[in-house]
């Protein structure tokens, strides 16, 4: 033995720590896959050891391994043998991992319950500390309930380390647990006042968070929040604060008002460039909430963009980033400020940092004017010659185009320069771009009647040139213009000055090789092109040509029919047979032009996108009605309406064959080949189009050289965007001297006061005259449509849950849960409960849900009323508007008055609990007394006490963890009894049965090492009654004891189960035992034994059992079960309580509950049905109970009157 | 709130990683990645934000990050967080480990990436915020009841795998393993 544990430790000095595993890693560059699986393996053997150093070191290497990249989550189990090792050391390795590798889908992660709230509990700090840190990365909704309570206690620790984390993890705990935000948000609130500064900060942050998210519930702390602004130095905490006004503001204008001052201040004052910022975004956001209501605050406005602009100009590029940023926002609602600064900006633009480069964009997309826009695309425009990376140049194009077409292109007083503008964007490569300017040319074709001839003009250059565009057929890429370019033509074909040669262009065999879709277009406007030449031709008389004009088509489409897209091929198909039929009919000389031209009669009307979805529901449909009514009531259980959708398309797929995988594809094309080939009568597979071209003759046929030019080609007969700008200058200043004329006049009349005016906006954009006159067609929507868009709430938003009312004062019901063990299988707290048993039941539960929830939205806000007349007060105590020098005293007093308003609402348990902190001796409070007797009486009579209550008992000595108990309205339950005890170690026990063995039941014994040695070689045995016997392994005689699996070093505790064979379940029944075991210590060992008696109680039989109240009904009815009942007087626990009382000691479920009486159901693991109907009356309880066996009824109800007796 | 910490060197190796919300590791690996390509090729003097066009989160995430010598220093924040506070606090991150580790280096990232770790840990607690302004004396503090208080932990950890003693002697290129006597017991 003593052997094998030196050459362990000599193995051991070999093992890798995490030094030489990187160590490894870094020398095995070229194998480092390789070594490091080797790695993991080794790392696995170390995992099998006993010893928790080399344990911590394994884990210590595998967090490292996570890190680069290797799931861990197998060594999860490990981790938390880590995690509840004594030392300090090993403990924070094993939470490091822990915090790296846990997430809710850790199916591990309920073990580590017991041993989180054991650390959050220890005597060291850093024990506390490290586990918070370690819970705050990998809390589960699960534990997050279960550890509510333990953490609420934590935030009144006495150390500031401990307090400031526990208010941090309080965060996460309300994100995973909303239900416990009301409960925990009063001492929340105290934080705020903490004497100490780390303490106060955090609890700024978490409110903070919260309320950046449901502002509108923490308004009423604004005037808390007023006081600690003007009163604290700590710049984060005033950045935090300053932040949560900003969120604050948009809800209530008059916060703003308040606000406004002090932030000036700040602003005047401060030299931290952080805190500067956020006044100025809070300034900026309080005088958007005020919009136009105060007289002065164009002061602050210029003030902010002073300051902003000096931060623009540092040459710091942070300040200069987030000095653009901030001057976006105020461009939002105050674009003529910021567009003094449209020199800054264009300067910006010209940085090296692309960062600000893209927000000095953002900045000029509000600072347009019909005046300025093309100067500022002209701009753009050589940016986007010079731009070298693609992202940024794509970048820049969208800007262009937000730019010009942004409401409703209200700044282009000259469509032709767009046009010219947007063919010129055509000449960019690579931009993955094409359809935004695609959708562009359409739009402004369609929209703007004037401008169609000059459009047309270019779209057909456009066509004629279309190799230079189309010589990149990515998808997206710029080659979409020509399904832009294509479509115009050919609807607007009576503007194309030479149809025949645009027709030539569209039919060119280039054509084929852009993608299918732009084909499509094209094959489509081919016709319509054709409809207009033939128009044209008949008109003239000019029969040739309109024969001619057929024959070129019926020769060309072919190519088209021969398109693998099946778009372009149906449709070239039947056009090419339409045509055919053309030919004949001119063949006959039959004029056909009228009937052609007649397919494409009437004009295309632009409908607004959002045009569907704002077409009202008419009256009398309802979308959400069954049309159908749902098929069968077993289905129809767990699914949502939708799913018969769903379903249909599963049948559908159900019907195609299935899919060959892609070998199995493409081993059937290589057969497919092979007996191609050896076909003689095969037609060997048809050439790429390109191919065919050439071998087919004529003239056309000669393949057009791609030419790949990296510097954009100025188009000939293009006219370039530029000459517009000149032109456009050359007309306004022709119409400024006009207007200058007609001024002077009017001037010499008027005297020189408006004189300066005037000449300060010379041109302001209400003179500019647009070159054409436009017509901007508006896009078309349908009748009655709904006026506003609907916000799109994301309804997964996991911040939607915490939107919870917090000056409503707590409800009983609304406690945190206390914990208990293993909780999975049994119900666990008394809000959680009804819920999942109520929405079993059936569908009218739900009404009523619904209409609970509406009563309390009227609560809500009767409540935010309330809250309104507090704050109103707080707020219409204005600050006088003089004389910054005396704030702070004023403020404080301002500050100080409302807030005992404000704490009426509040409601009764943070009343009690201020009492209390008064006078602690006297504890006025009813509650408090109750439950002070509760606690003697569990103590002594029962002993029920369980291990989970343990912790904040023994933390009597301090008050203010006493004060965390005196909350909760519920007393912590655990299903787990105290079976013996002693300096040594401490056993609970809890026992459970299982419907699939109806003899056999497990009792879970708890163990916990309560002394500093270390106990092992533990052995349980049990003197067997006729009824019960433990089992135990095979082969060993009935007085031998059943080992347990595990040791115990010292202030550990771990958990066994032993199987019971019960004979009988009518009768409880005690059975005695003894626990042997080793003591461990550095003076030696001794051997122990600690004797217990187990209990079986009638309820150990039970096992929650859900119930339907109509199977409840038949069951009551059948008459075959026995009657019995007992009555409880001197109740005062709330009827809620009671039941989850019930529920959980006694393993029934609430089947039924009207007002104070409800049903509840439970069966025995040997199939008795046990179905009671208990009323509450004024103190008294009175249980009916009915079951298939009347011994096993009666010892039932005795047991549940002991635990009623008790409430 | 703070997403995620990333400290990776300039070849994009990463030294830590800290995220405060689940993904599998290899959307991990992916968002280092990705963000090194962002991050690495910015110049040397422009600013230090950048805006969350990846996989962590969408547009209302922003990157902040500073480049020291070999080493990059990625946070990412939402929008709520103060770009010129979490600046800050890089450099309030990075001179306390120069003060614990005494001239930290790109090596101390590599060889003690867990005490690394732990004075994270003392700054930041699930994305939020823990010690701020006074971080350094706190954590001097704290590193210092470390020390001291449980001692008796000290020992055995440093003679098992903390091993200040040498273990391997690296002599231009060979490395020769030096067995560690001390912890034999």
């Amino acid at each position: 033995m003593a052997l094998k544990m030196v050459k362990g430790s000599i193995d051991r000095m070999f093992d890798k720590n995490l030094q030489d595993l990187v160590r490894g890693i870094r020398n095995h560059k070229e194998d480092e896959a390789k070594y490091i699986s080797q790695c993991i393996d080794e790392i696995k053997q170390e995992l099998k050891q006993d010893n928790i150093a080399v344990k911590a070191n394994a884990v210590c290497k595998l967090t490292y391994l996570q890190m680069l990249g290797y799931d861990i989550s197998w060594a999860a189990f490990n981790i938390i043998e880590v995690m509840s090792a004594s030392k300090f050391t090993f403990k924070r390795i094993g939470y490091l991992a822990a915090s790296q590798c846990f997430h809710e889908g850790t199916d591990v992660i309920m073990l580590t319950t017991n041993q989180i709230r054991k650390d959050l509990s220890s005597p060291s700090q850093y024990d506390t500390g490290v586990a918070l840190t370690g819970l705050s990365c990998f809390v589960t909704p699960d534990l997050a309930r279960d550890l509510a309570n333990d953490i609420m206690t934590l935030m009144s620790h006495t150390k500031p380390y401990i307090r400031k984390k526990a208010v941090l993890i309080m965060y996460k705990v309300f994100l995973k647990y909303p239900e416990s935000l009301r409960p925990a948000f009063p001492r929340l609130k105290e934080k705020l006042e903490d004497p100490d500064p780390g303490v106060q900060s955090a609890a700024v942050n978490v409110i903070c968070e919260l309320a950046r998210r449901n502002p509108k519930n923490y308004l009423s702390l604004a005037p808390l929040f007023f006081k600690l602004m003007t009163s604290s130095t700590n710049n984060w905490v005033l950045i935090k604060i300053i932040k949560l006004f900003g969120a604050l503001t948009p809800l209530e204008p008059r916060l703003g008002k308040k606000l406004i001052e002090p932030l000036t201040n700040l602003i005047h004052s401060t030299s931290a460039m952080s805190l500067l910022y956020e006044c100025v975004n809070t300034v900026i956001a309080v005088l958007i909430s005020l919009s136009s209501g105060m007289p002065n605050h164009s002061a602050s406005i210029q003030l902010c963009v002073q300051k902003l602009r000096i931060l623009i100009e540092d040459s710091d590029q942070n300040l200069k980033y987030l000095g653009l940023l901030a001057m976006s926002k105020i461009l939002r609602t105050h674009p003529k400020s910021v567009q003094a600064h449209k020199d800054l900006v264009l300067q910006c633009l010209d940085d090296k940092d692309e960062s600000i480069r893209l927000r000095a964009l953002d900045l000029l997309y509000g600072m347009v004017s019909k005046k300025n826009l093309m100067e500022i695309v002209k701009k753009l425009m050589t940016h986007v010659d010079k731009a070298e990376g693609t992202t940024y140049r794509d970048e820049l194009l969208t800007k262009i185009i937000d730019i010009c077409s942004q409401s409703n292109y209200q700044h282009i007083t000259n469509f032709e320069w767009y046009i010219s503008i947007l063919v010129e964007l055509t000449r960019l490569e690579g931009t993955r771009h094409g359809h935004l300017i695609a959708a562009q040319m359409l739009d402004v074709a369609i929209r703007v009647k004037a401008i169609r001839r000059f459009a047309v003009s270019q779209m057909s250059a456009l066509l004629d040139s279309a190799h230079l565009v189309a010589s990149s057929t990515q998808r997206n890429g710029i080659c979409e213009v020509l399904y832009a370019a294509a479509w115009i033509c050919g609807e607007f074909s009576e503007h194309l000055q030479e149809p025949q040669q645009t027709l030539e262009a569209m039919l060119r065999p280039k054509v084929t090789t852009l993608p299918g879709h732009i084909q499509a277009v094209y094959v489509q406007n081919v016709v319509k092109l054709y409809a207009a030449i033939l128009q044209q031709k008949e008109q003239a008389a000019d029969v040739q040509a309109a024969q001619e004009v057929t024959q070129l088509l019926v020769e060309r489409l072919p190519q088209f029919v021969q398109s693998a897209d099946l778009e372009v091929q149906e449709r070239a198909s039947c056009i090419l047979q339409l045509v055919k039929h053309v030919q004949k009919l001119q063949a006959k000389d039959v004029p056909v032009a009228e009937e052609v031209s007649a397919l494409f009669a009437g004009e295309l009307n632009p409908v607004a996108p959002k045009a569907q979805k704002k077409v009202p529901v008419p009256e009398g449909l309802d979308l959400d009605a069954w049309i159908n009514e749902p098929l069968s009531d077993s289905e129809s259980e767990d699914e949502k309406p939708k799913a018969i959708f769903q379903d249909e398309e599963q049948r559908h797929a159900k019907q195609r064959p299935p899919e060959a995988d892609e070998q199995e594809l493409a081993r059937r094309r290589e057969a497919r080949k092979q007996e191609q080939a050896n076909n003689p009568f095969y037609i060997k597979s048809s050439p790429s189009p390109q191919k065919r071209y050439q071998d087919a003759p004529g003239v056309d046929h000669i393949p057009v050289v791609q030419i790949d030019l990296s510097v954009p080609l100025k188009v000939p007969g293009m006219p370039m965007s530029d000459q517009y700008v000149k032109l456009e200058e050359e007309r306004r200043h022709q119409q400024r001297l006009e207007k200058d004329k007609r001024k002077k006049k009017r001037r010499e009349r008027e005297r020189r006061g408006t004189r300066r005016h005037s000449s300060l906006h010379t041109e302001s954009d209400e003179d500019i005259a647009p070159a054409q006159r436009v017509d901007i067609v508006t896009e078309e929507m349908p009748e009655n449509a709904l006026p506003s868009d609907e916000d799109d709430k994301d309804p997964n938003d996991p911040y939607r849950a915490l939107d919870i009312d917090l000056d409503k004062p707590l409800a009983d019901s609304e406690k945190l849960p206390v914990q208990k063990h293993r909780n999975t299988e049994t119900p666990k707290s008394p809000e959680k409960e009804d819920i999942p048993v109520m929405e079993k039941k059936s569908k009218k539960p739900k009404k009523k849900e619904k209409k609970h929830k509406e009563k309390e939205r009227e609560k809500k806000k009767r409540k935010e009323a309330e809250k309104g007349e507090d704050l109103d007060f707080w707020l219409s105590t204005t600050l006088p508007a003089v004389a910054p020098a005396p704030e702070e005293p004023r403020v404080n007093a301002v500050a100080a008055a409302p807030e005992e308003g404000l704490e009426e609402p509040r409601g009764e348990v943070q009343d009690a609990d201020e009492d209390k902190q008064q006078e602690p001796e006297k504890k006025p409070s009813k509650e408090k007394k109750k439950k002070h007797k509760k606690d003697k009486e569990e103590r002594t009579k029962d002993k029920k006490k369980s291990k989970k209550k343990t912790p904040p008992r023994e933390g009597v000595a301090e008050p203010m963890e006493n004060g965390a108990l005196d909350e909760d309205p519920l007393p912590p339950m655990s299903s787990y009894c105290l079976l013996a005890e002693n300096s040594y170690i401490k056993m609970t026990y809890d026992v459970q049965g299982s419907l699939q063995k109806d003899s056999q039941v497990t009792v879970s014994v708890v163990l916990e090492n309560q002394s500093s040695s270390f106990l092992k070689s533990m052995e349980l045995n049990v003197l067997d009654s006729l009824n019960a016997r433990l089992a135990r392994p095979e082969g060993s005689s009935v007085h031998d004891g059943v080992p347990v699996p595990f040791q115990l070093p010292p202030g550990i505790s771990n958990e066994a189960q032993f199987v019971f064979t019960i004979q009988s379940i009518v009768m409880a029944q005690k059975l005695k035992g003894t626990l042997s075991f080793i003591a461990k210590n550095d003076e030696g060992s001794t051997h122990e034994k600690l004797d217990f008696k187990l209990h079986f109680t009638c309820t150990s039989y039970l096992v929650t059992t859900p119930c339907y109240s109509d199977a409840f009904a038949k069951l009551l009815e059948s008459g075959d079960l026995s009657m019995s009942s007992i009555k409880v007087d001197g109740i005062s626990m709330s009827f809620q309580n009671l039941l989850a009382k019930i529920c959980f000691h006694h393993r029934f479920s609430v089947v039924e509950r009207v007002d104070s009486c409800a049903s509840m159901y439970s069966r025995s693991i040997q199939g008795h049905h046990i179905c009671l109907l208990v009323k509450k009356g004024e103190k008294s309880v009175s249980v009916d109970g009915k079951c298939s066996d009347p011994t096993l009824l009666s010892n039932l109800l005795e047991e549940m009157k002991e635990t009623l007796a008790k409430c | 709130m703070i997403k995620a910490i990333l400290i990776f060197n300039t070849h994009g190796k990463p030294w830590l990683s800290k995220f405060y919300q689940p993904y599998s590791e290899d959307t991990q690996k992916q968002i280092i990645r990705e963000t090194f390509h962002l991050v690495f090729k910015r110049d040397e003097n422009v600013c230090n934000f950048l805006e969350g066009r990846l996989l962590i989160g969408g547009s209302d995430n922003k990157l902040i990050y500073r480049h020291y010598t070999t080493l990059y220093f990625v946070f990412c924040m939402d929008s709520k967080e103060s770009v010129f506070g979490i600046l800050d606090l890089i450099q309030v991150f990075v001179e306390t480990l120069n003060k614990c580790f005494e001239n930290i280096c790109e090596v101390d990232f590599i060889f003690h990436v867990d005490k690394v770790h732990n004075i994270l840990a003392e700054m930041m607690m699930g994305g939020v915020v823990l010690n701020e302004t006074d971080a350094q004396n706190k954590l001097e503090k704290y590193e210092a009841d470390l020390a001291g208080a449980p001692a008796r932990d000290i020992p055995a950890v440093k003679n098992m795998n903390l091993s200040e003693i040498p273990r391997n002697i690296n002599i231009s290129g060979i490395s020769i393993k030096v067995p560690n006597l001390s912890s034999f017991k």
